[in-house]
């Protein structure tokens, strides 16, 4: 494996809720340039993990380091302030304005007014989303909508990113152009993809770190993950021919 | 898109209301131009909560906190200054303070919704029965008597130049509806800049809002206090309306009525709650006058009636309405010249075969 310098680095994080452990005491690296995929089954911690990483929740204890500052229990706009775009599970935008609202205040955050414009514009002809420009996220179908997120995300140009089941409820077909996207982003950026979805981690994986428990189970390619007997014994379950195709 | 219209709607109606000022003290007698006064006033406050609920998304329940706190700041500094422009300068000042505290503790406490509509309740609730024991000769901010329950006569209006000419009440009234209208002007091209599309965006998702790195925390508070500054002078107006200021600005009436306002305007636009204020001000006054209906019942079924059938509230949905109508008379349009040019090909073919 490469290993360039740490981007992101977990130290015994933990979180409780109660008497369960949804992380537990996790130690996790992240190079740089690297596109990392977090799978695991239902209730692994790996939604827990990302709402660490991201800020939306604050760890029980332990620390995050990205790239050397320690962040665990920052407020998310202070850890997106670094550089870091973020996409989450449920797609979380503007219901209310258009399209292209959507992304300008995301490059706005960053860039003056008409610097802003311009990035909206280059963003949405390279997502292909010129053709819904001016409709109301909130009438949108769920993958256009997960794509005006991916949109928010690409205009910002992260260097580390973190995505949350970014194809959840796509077609085949956006499903293959989140993939294609992912890999043009991780040219210049580092990822962190929580995703289900086999077939896409297949199109677009080096590492996978399997989460169970709340903890780290095994980092590896997805050959030998799925080639795992434990790994398919604890993951798959039932789901173990799916891994296969 | 909404947001990104230009301000040609906002000019338009800045002009009709400088028409209106111009234009009312010749027709209207003494009394009425008084009572329009304290329909500004109230107006104002109703900007106020136009801003920091329509488009903050803060339901804010106390908002009349901050006009109240306005109208005592004004009537308090005015009597030991003797000047009105300071006592106006304090009184917007204090009111900004005042919701700066109120609002740190909210926003970075990170109360939100129900909670924050029942904290700023409470505080006007609690400003109200406290204002209200200030009866006794001890209660009193330098030469400014609390009075209680009665309240305090507000002094009126003075020239900026001249502390010794009081302003008559149709100056005053000039005086009002310049500053609301520039009130409207200033929150119409606020929200048009990037802090109040990040306002707005908030108010659309706070944590994607924070996911961009916005401190979501300190734009609540900066439209809470620019609210606060606009309820408070809209209080200074009010006691000059009226004459004097009581506990009663604090009261849960008023409260009430201000979220009314805004429901019955619309959210999500300025000048509705404006007019709302207007309506409901006319409504009640000519209610007054007789004694079959009790007057809160109607208000209270008027309430019901717009949440019930007219949730939008009254400007946005005529403006949906009206562009729904261009919408369709462009269509018919458009269908009428596909026939006519369908008709016309249609007899050139037939005169084309007749031969």
């Amino acid at each position: 494996m490469n290993k360039g310098e740490i981007v992101l680095e977990t130290r015994n994080l933990s979180m409780h809720f109660g008497g369960v452990r949804a992380v537990d005491s996790v130690n996790f690296t992240i190079w740089e340039n690297e596109l990392r995929c977090l799978i695991g089954p239902n209730g692994a911690g790996k939604s827990t993990f990302f709402k660490c990483l991201t800020g939306q929740i604050r760890p029980t204890s332990g620390d995050i380091v990205i790239r050397n500052l320690q962040v665990a229990g920052h407020q998310s706009h202070e850890i997106s302030s670094l550089g870091v775009g973020i996409k989450t599970q449920v797609p979380n935008v503007f219901d209310g304005l258009s399209t292209e609202e959507n992304i300008w205040l995301s490059a706005r955050r960053w860039h003056n007014t008409a610097h802003a414009n311009r990035l909206t514009t280059q963003t949405l002809d390279r997502l292909d989303l010129g053709g819904i420009r001016e409709k109301t996220v909130g009438r949108l179908a769920h993958g256009e909508r997960q794509w005006v997120e991916l949109g928010m995300v690409v205009v910002t140009e992260p260097w580390l990113v973190l995505l949350d089941e970014p194809t959840a409820g796509m077609t085949y077909e956006e499903t293959l152009r989140t993939a294609d996207l992912i890999k043009t982003m991780n040219e210049t950026a580092t990822l962190i993809v929580v995703e289900h979805d086999m077939q896409f981690i297949r199109m677009i994986s080096k590492t996978v770190t399997l989460f169970h428990e709340g903890k780290i189970l095994m980092e590896d390619t997805l050959e030998n993950i799925s080639s795992n007997p434990v790994a398919r014994e604890i993951y798959l379950g039932q789901r173990s021919n799916k891994l296969e195709q | 898109m909404t947001i990104f219209r230009d301000m040609r709607a906002t000019f338009t109606i800045a002009v009709i209301g400088i028409l209106f000022m111009v234009l009312a003290p010749t027709v209207l007698e003494l009394f009425a131009i008084i009572n329009l006064t304290t329909a500004i006033a109230l107006a104002m406050l109703a900007l106020s909560l136009a801003l920091v609920w329509g488009y903050g998304g803060i339901l804010c329940f106390g908002q009349t906190a901050f006009f109240g706190v306005g109208a005592y700041a004004y009537t308090v500094a005015a009597i030991n200054s003797g000047d009105a422009a300071t006592a106006i300068l304090i009184a917007v000042v204090v009111a900004i303070i005042f919701a700066s505290v109120l609002g740190y503790f909210m926003f970075y406490g990170r109360v939100s919704d129900v909670y924050l509509a029942v904290i700023t309740l409470t505080v006007s609730l609690i400003l109200f029965s406290l204002i209200r024991r200030t009866s006794g000769p001890e209660y009193k901010i330098g030469d400014a008597l609390l009075g209680g329950f009665n309240g305090v006569t507000a002094p009126p209006l003075n020239l900026p130049w001249d502390r010794a000419y009081f302003l008559f009440p149709e100056h005053v009234f000039y005086v009002a509806m310049a500053f609301l209208i520039i009130a409207y002007v200033f929150t119409a091209w606020l929200v048009r800049t990037k802090f109040g599309r990040v306002v707005i965006s908030i108010k659309e998702n706070e944590l994607r809002a924070e996911l961009l790195g916005y401190d979501i925390r300190l734009y609540k508070l900066l439209i809470f206090m620019i609210g606060a500054a606009i309820a408070g002078l809209g209080g200074v107006l009010f006691c000059n309306g009226v004459g004097r200021v009581t506990p009663d600005v604090f009261n849960l009436y008023n409260s009430a009525l201000t979220i009314i306002w805004v429901i019955v305007g619309g959210r999500g636009t300025l000048i509705g709650p404006v007019l709302g204020a207007f309506g409901i001000f006319y409504l009640t006054s000519a209610l007054g006058t007789q004694s079959t209906i009790n007057n809160n019942l109607i208000l209270g079924i008027i309430l019901i009636i717009f949440v019930l059938a007219i949730p939008k509230g009254l400007v946005p949905t005529v403006r949906d309405w009206m562009i729904e109508r261009k919408d369709r008379r462009i269509q018919r349009v458009r269908e009428r010249r596909i026939r006519t040019r369908r008709t016309r090909s249609s007899t050139q073919n037939a005169e084309g075969a007749g031969e």
